[in-house]
């Protein structure tokens, strides 16, 4: 809608997918380990409650988007249709591995979250196609997302994170917000971290190691400056960030 | 191509519990447009247009969101209320009155969406602590108040609800 309000944009057709009722719920395989969303599934509804239980990360990037008023309207689906870096739920679907579930004129297809956002506001989603759900796994062991940004209401993001440590893999996965043309996923830093230390339950991790980590993970961002900040400031964030968002997950 | 040739499409929006046909609207109109400039309902006001400024604020479907970043054609199916449907035959809600005795209202121009988005907080949580007045209002910016005397009138309508 901004983009009609500010931006001249003009729609010539408009689908009103509010009817769809399936896009509006969410549900928890248990066999699988899965949580299921409906891309019209509002934020407020993941803030709290059994998503939060299930997804603590997802519910934590989901109460730091805009204001309860946006938080009331904004989707999954809106996020990932947008694909902005800043997109505050992108960073929590990178480090979970998420798999976008699509549908559109040629039937219905998964697109893993790697292969799903291409750059600045560009996706994998094609003519005609819309966003159905997002598939996240259930993990056993810390999640957190983090945010800078210059207040803590009613703000996008100047650099975010968000960790997860599965306990029963040994593995974190940790994925930066607004440092670069798409969300980053750390992978040198991860395998860095994997080779260095157990990651498994009761795992201790000492402060200079933290540290490490987090030079490692702003080594992998590529941010820039804009009107929001700046590259030296966001590269100095997401180190920060890691760092304690690591601290946290073995606290 | 102006708004206009781009379609005539008819729908009808439930605003304060009446059913109001929209005609020869654009289908990317947003819902603050339509309120004001097709159905005559000027409450919700236009400042940010991007959702940061919450002067906008209705409630749709029991859940206060910004007008301006609703599509009205996408809003076929809910129930809006404006501040325009809160007080009975004209008269001023105990918010409204809250407002006007601790002075929580200056130039005027964010009022409606704070009354909006207070009587929605207070619907669904009579009893909000400090903190939760303070978060539930956080999309609602006023320039001139600082906010004191708002978070005053919350309380006074609080108080007075309880007393009653």
């Amino acid at each position: 809608m901004v983009e009609v309000n500010l931006h001249g944009r003009q729609p010539q057709t408009v689908i009103n997918l509010r009817r769809v009722e399936e896009l509006h719920e969410w549900s928890h395989r248990h066999t699988q380990q899965t949580v299921t969303i409906g891309s019209a599934v509002p934020y407020s509804v993941m803030e709290t409650g059994k998503i939060a239980e299930l997804v603590p990360a997802l519910a934590q990037a989901a109460r730091t988007v805009g204001s309860p008023q946006i938080r009331a309207a904004g989707t999954l689906g809106g996020n990932l249709g947008t694909c902005s870096p800043a997109g505050d739920s992108l960073p929590v679907l990178s480090a979970l591995n998420a798999v976008i579930h699509l549908i559109g004129p040629q039937g219905t297809r998964d697109v893993a979250w790697g292969e799903f956002m291409l750059g600045v506001k560009k996706n994998a989603l094609g003519s005609g196609e819309f966003v159905h759900s997002i598939t996240v796994p259930v993990i056993q062991g810390w999640q957190g997302y983090a945010k800078v940004g210059t207040r803590n209401a009613m703000v996008i993001a100047t650099a975010s994170a968000c960790l997860v440590r599965d306990t029963e893999e040994g593995l974190i996965s940790i994925a930066l917000g607004s440092v670069g043309p798409t969300i980053i996923r750390c992978s040198q830093a991860e395998k860095w971290l994997r080779k260095t230390t157990s990651l498994r339950a009761g795992a201790q991790i000492n402060a200079d190691l933290a540290v490490e980590f987090g030079r490692r993970v702003s080594d992998e961002a590529t941010p820039i400056d804009d009107h929001r900040s700046t590259a030296a400031y966001r590269r100095h964030c997401v180190a920060i960030l890691a760092q304690r968002l690591l601290v946290r997950s073995l606290a | 191509m102006s708004a206009q040739e781009l379609g005539n499409e008819i729908y009808t929006l439930k605003v304060n519990g009446q059913s109001h046909p929209v005609k020869d609207a654009w289908i990317g109109e947003s819902l603050l447009y339509v309120l004001r400039e097709r159905l005559g309902l000027p409450g919700a006001k236009g400042a940010c247009e991007q959702g940061e400024c919450g002067s906008c604020t209705v409630v749709m479907d029991s859940q206060a969101v910004c007008s301006c970043l609703v599509m009205a054609a996408a809003a076929v199916d809910t129930e809006i209320l404006t501040v325009e449907g809160l007080g009975e035959n004209g008269s001023l809600t105990d918010i409204q009155q809250a407002f006007l005795a601790a002075g929580g209202v200056q130039c005027g121009f964010c009022t409606p969406g704070f009354i909006v988005a207070v009587h929605h907080l207070l619907d669904s949580n009579p009893e909000p602590s400090d903190d939760q007045i303070r978060e539930s209002l956080s999309g609602n910016i006023c320039r001139c108040t600082g906010y004191g005397r708002i978070l005053e009138a919350v309380k006074i309508v609080i108080s007075q609800r309880d007393a009653s």
